[in-house]
């Protein structure tokens, strides 16, 4: 008897543990969008979608999203698995929308389908964040210099060339600490074009993409990482989204070219760059790589895009989208600048909505046009 | 023939209990497998790509498409020998005396906070080099180390920032203190009480005793406890991925930046798409085939020392 008390539970646990691997099957094949809201009513929208994508946006539209559902019903599930990933996701439709710091190129839209367009929400600044005792809030720098810095040509803090745009500031001859993102990054794409743009030795060198290979300088994972870097090392400069840099209260350099006009990121100076900067009809641009000038116009700026097509199957489900796309460009604006995103200017926004207003699926248009046009 | 032999026999608990463990045994071999195969398709991109250059070329070139290993070997294997070489003695040494030398009571107390120290996430161990060695050894331990004849080693050479290779070492040989203190602590402890009451009985001192009497037994299964912790030391990731400044260059100083296979996965993974994904993946292989690498050669160097004395003890 006692023997076969004996391995009724361990034959037992065999059988559960086979029906867990049962289990886990599954739920792997549900890897599809729920669309729940009923595909043969059509007039409706689906109450749940899955969207995935770039983590730098990601805080934002958690908020956004949640008051979306609070208004309008619809529930959007957002991952926030880094901006290849949403492009991966889209491009396989196991998400309704996507969302990346860095545009789709040709190849990805081909595979994609579907027409697929890029619809830009907020836009970020990139702050050179530094740590220098003496120089408390007051350091100028131009795109030229900090190239040179991040190439490791200038390497000291009372360099000639930092000194001349700095006259009244105090600079230390140590080292510079030089601290860049060792992950794949938006941020960086957004800090690398702008040098591109400004300097042929960085553009012919490393170049401008969200990963690079660098010549000089400390890698940390994630703007979090930097900004604690930054943080914890005398000396050092290093660049984060610029909400990043607020609320770390890090001081950012003024960036400027030749003489005068050097301007500190912020929200305002931020969207005056992309009102500013001259951008393609798609809107697939880094618009740090267009070095935008002007009065109060900080140049280190880029866009966060959703990703969408313009041709979806399920109309209760590009409904849903094209809801929560209107949302995030109009009524969450601002709410973006309270985050310390930057919210896009009306001329982006026109954009955007001639994107939304094309969504199409089983023949009829997906926005319904409740909101009205900037 | 045999299942059904027992099975007339009676003794059917048996039988299920044995076809039940043969089939749990099984599974390791299977997981293995499968790890192995899963990273071997998985990496076919970036294989049939670069060849076996890949191994030792330390291109890194995100832009261009141009990977290599060379560069993420090299980090590992350092950043891993050198916190062996930090934590080995000690770690043996505190064995030693917790065995040997130490009170019951202290041996209890001190035997917990070994295990402790096992206990840490890894994460903490980053958080820790992090925001409390890096800046102790940037502004105690290095100045001294460059003011001394040391400084003058290129190994030694260069601005300390905080994170680099000398970092992630000593938070690496913290790390793995542990595995080897309590491994060979087993190892010291299972050598006879006859062998030592012998040599105290000829005269030996405690010294003596335990250099002829307990190291030659116990001295496979030191290495073993000693191999256990490199092996530990490779693979470590999220403390490293804080510390080490995540650059892949073949660095001359131990204060400079570096990166190793863990960290640059680590790192990357999330971001990853297209060919970097399949580079990435053929690090982890390369990465496995080192841990397996570093644990075969342990078992012919313990197999080839332990033929020495006999009734040596094996970790």
């Amino acid at each position: 008897m006692s023997g076969v008390a004996g391995w009724k539970p361990l034959a037992a646990a065999v059988v559960l543990s086979f029906a867990v691997i049962g289990c886990g099957n599954t739920v792997g094949e549900g890897g599809a969008p729920q669309a729940q809201g009923g595909k043969g009513g059509g007039a409706e929208a689906a109450q749940s979608i899955n969207a995935a994508g770039a983590s730098f946006p990601a805080p934002f539209y958690t908020a956004a999203f949640q008051e979306f559902a609070e208004e309008s019903g619809i529930q959007v599930n957002y991952q926030s698995i880094g901006s290849s990933g949403g492009r991966e996701q889209f491009i396989q439709k196991a998400v309704a929308f996507g969302a990346s710091d860095a545009p789709m190129d040709e190849e990805e839209e081909q595979q994609a389908g579907g027409g697929p367009r890029h619809i830009a929400t907020v836009g970020g600044a990139v702050c050179a964040a530094y740590n220098l005792e003496d120089a408390a809030d007051m350091l100028n720098l131009t795109g030229d210099v900090l190239a040179d810095i991040y190439l490791g040509n200038i390497t000291t803090w009372d360099d000639p060339a930092i000194a001349e745009l700095n006259p009244d500031v105090q600079l230390p001859s140590d080292e510079i600490a030089v601290v860049h993102r060792s992950d794949g990054s938006g941020t960086t794409e957004i800090f690398t074009s702008y040098l591109a743009a400004v300097n042929p030795a960085w553009e012919g060198g490393p170049g401008a993409g969200s990963e690079i290979r660098w010549p000089t300088g400390i890698g940390a994972d994630g703007n979090e990482g930097v900004a604690g870097q930054v943080q914890q090392t005398p000396n050092s400069i290093g660049y984060v989204a610029y909400e990043y840099a607020a609320e770390n209260d890090l001081n950012c350099a003024a960036i400027g070219e030749g003489s005068g006009n050097f301007v500190e990121p912020s929200v305002e100076t931020a969207e005056a760059a992309i009102a500013a900067a001259d951008i393609p009809e798609d809107l697939k641009v880094v618009v740090s790589s267009t070095n935008p000038q002007g009065e109060n116009v900080y140049p280190i700026t880029g866009f966060t895009w959703l990703l969408v097509r313009t041709q979806m199957e399920d109309l209760a489900e590009c409904k849903a989208v094209a809801e929560a796309a209107w949302y995030l460009t109009h009524d969450a604006q601002s709410r973006a600048a309270e985050l310390n995103y930057v919210p896009v200017p009306d001329n982006v926004v026109s954009r955007d909505e001639e994107f939304i207003r094309s969504m199409q699926a089983e023949g009829q248009p997906c926005y319904g046009g409740g909101g009205e046009t900037t | 023939m045999n299942l059904l032999k027992r099975i007339r026999r009676g003794h059917t608990s048996d039988t299920i209990f044995a076809f039940v463990a043969l089939l749990f045994g099984l599974s390791i071999v299977v997981i293995m497998g499968g790890i192995i195969f899963q990273l071997w398709l998985q990496s076919s991109v970036a294989r049939s790509e670069f060849g076996w250059s890949f191994l030792w070329s330390a291109a890194y070139r995100p832009g261009e498409n141009e990977y290599g290993a060379l560069t993420f070997i090299y980090g590992t294997l350092v950043t891993a020998f050198l916190a062996i070489l930090l934590a080995g003695p000690v770690g043996v040494g505190i064995a030693a005396y917790l065995v040997e030398i130490a009170p019951d009571r202290v041996n209890r107390i001190l035997g917990f906070v070994v295990e402790l120290l096992a206990a840490i996430p890894s994460i903490v161990y980053g958080l820790w080099g992090f925001f409390v060695l890096a800046p102790f050894l940037r502004d105690y331990v290095v100045p001294v180390i460059q003011a001394s004849p040391l400084g003058w080693l290129p190994i030694f050479g260069g601005t300390f920032f905080g994170p680099t290779v000398f970092t992630a070492s000593i938070v690496l040989a913290v790390m793995i203190l542990p595995t080897v203190a309590a491994v060979s602590r087993d190892v010291i402890r299972a050598v006879p009480q006859d062998q030592r009451e012998g040599m105290l009985a000829l005269g030996a001192t405690r010294w003596e005793m335990f250099r002829q009497a307990v190291l030659p037994y116990a001295g496979s299964g030191v290495l073993g406890a000693i191999i256990l912790g490199l092996g530990r030391a490779a693979g470590e990731t999220m403390a490293v991925t804080f510390i080490i400044g995540n650059s892949p260059r073949l660095f001359d100083s131990l204060f400079d930046q570096g990166a190793t296979l863990a960290s640059i996965i680590a790192g990357q993974f999330p971001e990853a798409g297209g060919i970097l994904l399949s580079v990435l993946i053929e690090l982890g292989l390369v990465l496995f085939i080192i841990t397996i690498l570093i644990n075969i050669s342990a078992r012919l160097i313990v197999s080839l020392i332990s033929r020495s004395p006999r009734g040596g003890i094996r970790a």
